[in-house]
């Protein structure tokens, strides 16, 4: 079964309000798109349309959180990042304990094109202080994690979702911990492998990719990062040191994001594999199917694979 | 929740007078600051925090139905320092600290540090919105608290501003009321030529608020209005209140007054010591 992260965070969170009186949530015209629609429905009165109004939304969410609620906000993360100095003084600098909620990662979403894509989310979000940044891999891990945000998570959060469905990857036997690295797909073989680390929509990438290198006989396996802040220094620090490569694979740009996540933790050992970033290299996005598009910025199976080929030489 | 205790005009003129020369003594402390738009603002917030508040009495009774108030105009905080010490948020001798290292009085509001000032301010534009959240949360809670927003007349120049300005009507927040601090000088000029905001009372008017028209440094007007505000939220009025206050920037200071020059700058000493002499010699 497949699900997209958005209407598993929709589900999650009509489920959360019945036991959580204070959660309210702020939609700026795009509840449906959003699936905050599913908690409006369900609690009218504890849904806020604040219209095409971004930036007041967010001010809005501060000042409820410092009443003691715990708002959701959710636009499109494109339009979030948008109003980034809101974001930075009246929600971060003030501590306020607001989960914003950045749906349309990526150029996943096709159709729309660029400026409907966020992909500038996690650079921007992880500069803030006190911010945590996540983006989960499938409904299940959606569901854990919103369930992590309401109970456990004190100050502001950001939480990255897909328009597009994502397969099920959550491992059956998976202890749920946000803030670690989660092995999806383990190596068999016993030479050294290429590490794949993907993140949200690119995950199933990923996976699939691994499966074709170790069909060519390249030992290869697979992470998955919920987390991109706190980031799982430890895990990657451990990897990076018996790995053949480390590859990172996420729908954003490689600037900033998952692949920088890693670099940041590279550049503190004195040795590790060499690590090559998958990504948006620097680019704009564009129109197109999501698939197709997977393709021509270099994230789909088939390109991870050839790059990976290419740098093994 | 007791009301405020309410102030005499004359025991106001006092305390504002004291705030007067609280706010060139740190700025000049300080050695940097806005003296322009803190003495523009203080006649009104005097009012506002001695003879209407309620629940604010000092930081050892911090009660949830305290009524609110977000300095949007950020860098006019000398001014709201001065309150705060006087109200026994923080020691006055802390007033020295302004803008040091370390110091919970920040250049800007800093919610972290000091939470009675409530909302992180600073860059223009986003204190009406964090009002409006608060004035939202605290009618979930059932509370009849007060929110209170002073902006500068620059700062409304902010789309952010508008966007907040039209949604508060929607949500019926009579708990909520936004006031112009209209001194009529920004960094680059005279508001009117930097960006025109007028006709500002009917913007706000046609944007839904009701909207009261004053001098910003009559004691009895702001008292009278600040009064009105209440009961008319205690009746049971839908509106949000907007009230401008027309001042003059660097109020009380005659070298100061209207000069565009002492938005951000602050006093020498003996620039100072002459300000604090003009004050304390003002009737």
């Amino acid at each position: 079964m497949s699900k997209a992260t958005r209407q598993a965070f929709g589900e999650a969170l009509a489920k959360l309000g019945e036991t959580h009186p204070e959660i309210v949530v702020l939609d700026a015209d795009l509840a449906k798109s959003t699936k905050s629609e599913l908690f409006m429905k369900k609690f009218p009165e504890r849904f806020f349309e604040m219209g095409i109004q971004e930036a007041n939304m967010i001010g809005v969410a501060a000042g409820l959180a410092f009443t003691g609620k715990l708002p959701f906000l959710c636009s499109f993360g494109a339009f979030l990042t948008g109003r980034f100095d809101t974001i930075r003084l009246s929600v971060a600098y003030s501590n306020a304990n607001v989960r914003l909620i950045g749906t349309h990662a990526g150029v996943g979403i096709g159709d729309d094109g660029h400026s409907q894509m966020a992909l500038e989310d996690i650079a921007l979000m992880r500069t803030l202080p006190g911010m945590g940044v996540f983006q989960p891999m499938d409904a299940r891990d959606t569901e854990q994690l919103m369930d992590y945000l309401v109970n456990t998570w004190k100050g502001p959060a950001y939480l990255r979702l897909t328009r597009q469905n994502l397969p099920d990857l959550t491992p059956s036997e998976h202890v749920f911990n946000p803030l670690k690295l989660t092995p999806i797909r383990k190596t068999t073989g016993t030479s050294k492998p290429v590490v794949l680390i993907g993140t949200g929509g690119t995950l199933g990438e990923a996976v699939q990719a691994s499966e074709k290198l170790n069909a060519a006989g390249v030992a290869s396996e697979v992470w998955n990062a919920t987390s991109l802040k706190p980031f799982d220094h430890e895990t990657t620090s451990k990897l990076a040191s018996s790995a053949r490569l480390m590859v990172t694979v996420e729908d954003h740009s490689v600037i900033g994001g998952l692949g920088d996540c890693v670099a940041e933790v590279l550049a503190t050992l004195s040795q590790h594999a060499p690590l090559v970033k998958l990504g948006i290299q620097d680019q704009f996005g564009e129109s197109g199917e999501g698939p197709e598009l997977y393709e021509k910025f270099g994230i789909s199976a088939s390109k991870i694979v050839e790059s990976i080929q290419r740098k093994l030489g | 929740m007791l009301p405020a205790t309410h102030k005499s005009v004359e025991e106001l003129t006092s305390l504002s007078k004291e705030f007067r020369e609280w706010i060139i003594e740190m700025l000049t402390e300080a050695k940097s600051g806005h003296p322009g738009g803190s003495l523009s603002a203080i006649d009104f917030l005097t009012a506002l925090w001695f003879s209407e508040m309620r629940g604010v009495e000092s930081a050892d009774r911090l009660a949830d139905d305290r009524d609110r108030f977000v300095l949007s105009k950020g860098h006019g905080v000398p001014a709201l320092y001065a309150i705060l010490a006087k109200k026994g948020f923080f020691p006055r001798e802390e007033l020295k600290t302004l803008r040091r290292t370390g110091s919970r009085l920040q250049g800007h509001p800093d919610r972290q540090r000091l939470p009675i000032v409530e909302a992180s301010t600073g860059s223009l534009g986003q204190g009406l919105s964090v009002a409006q959240g608060l004035a939202m949360g605290l009618r979930l809670q059932g509370k009849n608290s007060m929110v209170y927003c002073m902006m500068g007349d620059g700062e409304i120049q902010e789309g952010q501003i508008w966007e907040a300005a039209m949604s508060a009507p929607k949500y019926k927040l009579s708990n909520l009321c936004a006031i112009l601090d209209q001194n009529g000088g920004q960094i680059d000029g005279p508001v009117s030529e930097v960006m025109p905001i007028e006709p500002v009372c009917d913007k706000w008017a046609a944007f839904g608020w009701y909207v009261m028209d004053i001098d910003g440094h009559d004691f009895a007007e702001i008292q009278k209005a600040l009064a009105e505000v209440r009961a008319r939220h205690e009746r049971g009025e839908t509106k949000p209140v907007f009230i401008r206050a027309r001042t003059v920037k660097g109020k009380g200071v005659s070298f100061m007054e209207n000069k565009i020059e002492w938005h951000g700058a602050a006093p020498k000493a003996a620039e100072a010591a002459k300000a604090i002499a003009e004050i304390r010699a003002a009737r």
